[in-house]
C-alpha cells in the first residue's frame, strides 16, 4: 500500500514537473513569436527584465504616451549634461547644420540619406510630452519633428525587420527599439523644440523621441539608422551603449 | 491553528513546554523571500535615489525647480547642486536591474501568500481582529503591555495580538499595494496605459514622493518589527519562524 502511494506520488510529480517544463517551453516560444522576449533576456537579470518587457509590450500594445496642455510646458526645458561634442559635430555646427545628415539602410528597400530641409518638408507633428529620466527628474516640453513611421515608410521596410538599431554622431553613443516602438505614432525624428529649433542641449539638431520610455533611449544628434533582424553583432551583444557604458536595461519603459 | 502533539521536551528551560507548528512552511517561505527581496530593493532604491536626491509635488520636476524638499546628503550626479563638494559613484544601472527584478519577485510572492491565506485561514484566524481584539480594554492593555516593553503573554506565543493583527494588515493590504502602485505610476509606458494610476496621485512627482514616504514608513515597520522579536525572544522566534516549530512559555530562564 505505501509502496503504490509513493510511486503513484512520484509518478504524479514526474508528470507535473514534464508538464511544468513542456509549459515553460512552449510559453518562451509564444513569448518569441509575439515579440516578447527583451534581447538582454540573459543573465543574472534576465527574468526580471523578461517579465517587465513581456508584460508592457502586451499592456501598451495600442497606448499612448501621455500629452499635456501648453500651460504645462516646463520653462525653462532642462539641458542635460552631456559629454564634450566631437570635431564632425563642430564643423556641421558652424555651417548651421546644413549638411546634417541621417542615412538609413539594412532591411530596407530603398537606403536613403536625409538632410535635416527633407525631414522638415514631411509632414510635421507636435506632441506635448513628458521627458523622464532614469534618475528621477522630468521635464514638459513640446517636440516637433517627422514620425519615424514616415520615413520608415520612404525607404520601405522589408518584413523580416526585427530591430532599428540608432546612432549618435558620438560613435560611443547607439540605441535600438524593436519595431513596435519604432512604428508607433509618438515616435519622431524631432529636430524643434517649443515653437523653436531643437537646441544643442537637448539634443539638436536632431534627436530621437519615444515618450513612453525614459529618457535614455531618445538618443540625442541622430545621423544614421538600422533596420535589422537580429542585434548580435551590435556592440558587445547588449543591443545599446547603455549597457556597455552604465549596464542600463534595453528596455526603459520603466 | 492545530496544535501538534505536545512533546515534552527536557532542553527547555521552563516547565511545561509544547513543541508545535507555529507558522505554515507558506507562511514561512514567503516571509523570508519577501525579506530578500524587501533588502534588495531597499538597497537598490537608496543607490538610484541618490541620483537625484530632491523630491517634488505635481507632474514635472528638476534641478531648476523648486524642490519641495532636498535630502541633506550628497548625490552620484554632477548635475545636482547638493553643496558637497563631490559625487558619489553611480551604481544606477545594476540597481535598477535589481530593484525590478526584486519587485517581480516580491509580487508575486506576494499573491501567492494573499491568496493562500484566504483559503487556509490564516487571515480570518490569525490576521483580523476579532470582535475582543477590537474593545478599548484589550487595544489599551496591549499598548501599554508594548510601551513597558512587556514580553508577551503564553497565548499570544500562538498567535498575534491586536497591534500587531491592524499593523500587518495595514503592511499586506495598504502600504505594499500602494508603493507597487506608486512604482508603476513612474513607468511612462505603464501609464501610458493607464493614465490614471498617476494623474490621481497628482502626477508622475507626486507618484515618486509618495513613493519615498512609504518606503521610509516600510523601512519604519521593519526596525519595529526586528526590535519587537528581540523583545519577544529572539532565539525562539527566529527558529519558529525558519523551522516553524515553537515552545511555550518563552524562553526565559
Amino acid at each position: 500500500m505505501t509502496t503504490d502511494l509513493s510511486r503513484r506520488k512520484l509518478l504524479m510529480r514526474g508528470l507535473a514537473a514534464t508538464a511544468g517544463v513542456s509549459a515553460l517551453g512552449a510559453a518562451a516560444r509564444i513569448a518569441q513569436k509575439y515579440g516578447l522576449i527583451p534581447p538582454d533576456h540573459r543573465g543574472i537579470y534576465g527574468p526580471g527584465e523578461t517579465l517587465t518587457y513581456a508584460s508592457q509590450r502586451l499592456l501598451t500594445r495600442h497606448s499612448l504616451a501621455r500629452e499635456f496642455p501648453q500651460t504645462q510646458i516646463s520653462n525653462p526645458p532642462l539641458a542635460n549634461e552631456m559629454p564634450p561634442l566631437n570635431e564632425a559635430f563642430k564643423s556641421l555646427q558652424a555651417g548651421g547644420f546644413a549638411d546634417w545628415r541621417v542615412s538609413v539602410d539594412g532591411l530596407v528597400d530603398r537606403p536613403a540619406s536625409f538632410s535635416l530641409a527633407q525631414l522638415k518638408s514631411y509632414p510635421s507633428r507636435r506632441q506635448i510630452t513628458q521627458l523622464q529620466c532614469e534618475e528621477g527628474w522630468s521635464y514638459i516640453a513640446e517636440w516637433i519633428g517627422v514620425p519615424l513611421s514616415h520615413v520608415l515608410d520612404a525607404v520601405g521596410i522589408r518584413p523580416q525587420a526585427r530591430y532599428i538599431v540608432y546612432f549618435s554622431i558620438d560613435p560611443d553613443w547607439w540605441d535600438s527599439i524593436d519595431m513596435a516602438d519604432a512604428w508607433h505614432p509618438q515616435t519622431f525624428l524631432t529636430y524643434g523644440m517649443n515653437g523653436h529649433e531643437l537646441p544643442v542641449g537637448n539634443g539638436g539638431p536632431l534627436r530621437i523621441r519615444l515618450p513612453r520610455q525614459l529618457g535614455y533611449k531618445s538618443v540625442k544628434f541622430i545621423t544614421h539608422l538600422t533596420v535589422t533582424r537580429s542585434l548580435k553583432g551590435y556592440g558587445k551583444g547588449s543591443a545599446s551603449a547603455s549597457p556597455e557604458g552604465g549596464s542600463y536595461a534595453w528596455y526603459a519603459g520603466i | 491553528m492545530p496544535l501538534g502533539t505536545s512533546i515534552p521536551s527536557s532542553a527547555a528551560p521552563v516547565s511545561a513546554t509544547t513543541v508545535a507548528s507555529r507558522y505554515s512552511a507558506l507562511v514561512r517561505v514567503t516571509h523570508w523571500i519577501t525579506t530578500l527581496c524587501f533588502l534588495a530593493l531597499l538597497v537598490s532604491g537608496i543607490e538610484i535615489l541618490i541620483s537625484h536626491p530632491r523630491f517634488y509635488w505635481g507632474e514635472t520636476g528638476n534641478v531648476l525647480t523648486e524642490p519641495l524638499f532636498k535630502l541633506p546628503i550628497p548625490s552620484s550626479r554632477n548635475l545636482v547642486p547638493t553643496g558637497y563638494g563631490y559625487v558619489l559613484p553611480d551604481q544606477n544601472g545594476w540597481s535598477r536591474y535589481l530593484h525590478f527584478q526584486a519587485a517581480w519577485m516580491a509580487v508575486l510572492t506576494g499573491l501567492l501568500y494573499t491568496i493562500s491565506i484566504l483559503f487556509t485561514g490564516h487571515l480570518r484566524k490569525n490576521l483580523l481582529p476579532s470582535q475582543d481584539h477590537l474593545s478599548w480594554r484589550v487595544l489599551s492593555t496591549t499598548i501599554a503591555n508594548h510601551l513597558r516593553f512587556k514580553p508577551p503573554s503564553e497565548a499570544e506565543a500562538w498567535s498575534y495580538n491586536v497591534l500587531q493583527r491592524l499593523t500587518y494588515l495595514l503592511v499586506i493590504f495598504v502600504m505594499f499595494p500602494l508603493v507597487i502602485w506608486t512604482g508603476l505610476a513612474m513607468s511612462p509606458a505603464f501609464v501610458s496605459a493607464v493614465p490614471a494610476s498617476v494623474t490621481v496621485l497628482g502626477g508622475q512627482q507626486s507618484a515618486r514622493t509618495i513613493h519615498f514616504f512609504v518606503s521610509v514608513f516600510l523601512v519604519l515597520f521593519l526596525l519595529v518589527h526586528v526590535v519587537m522579536v528581540c523583545v519577544a525572544g529572539f532565539k525562539s522566534r527566529m527558529r519558529a519562524m525558519i523551522t516553524g516549530r515553537a515552545d511555550t512559555p518563552m524562553e526565559r530562564t
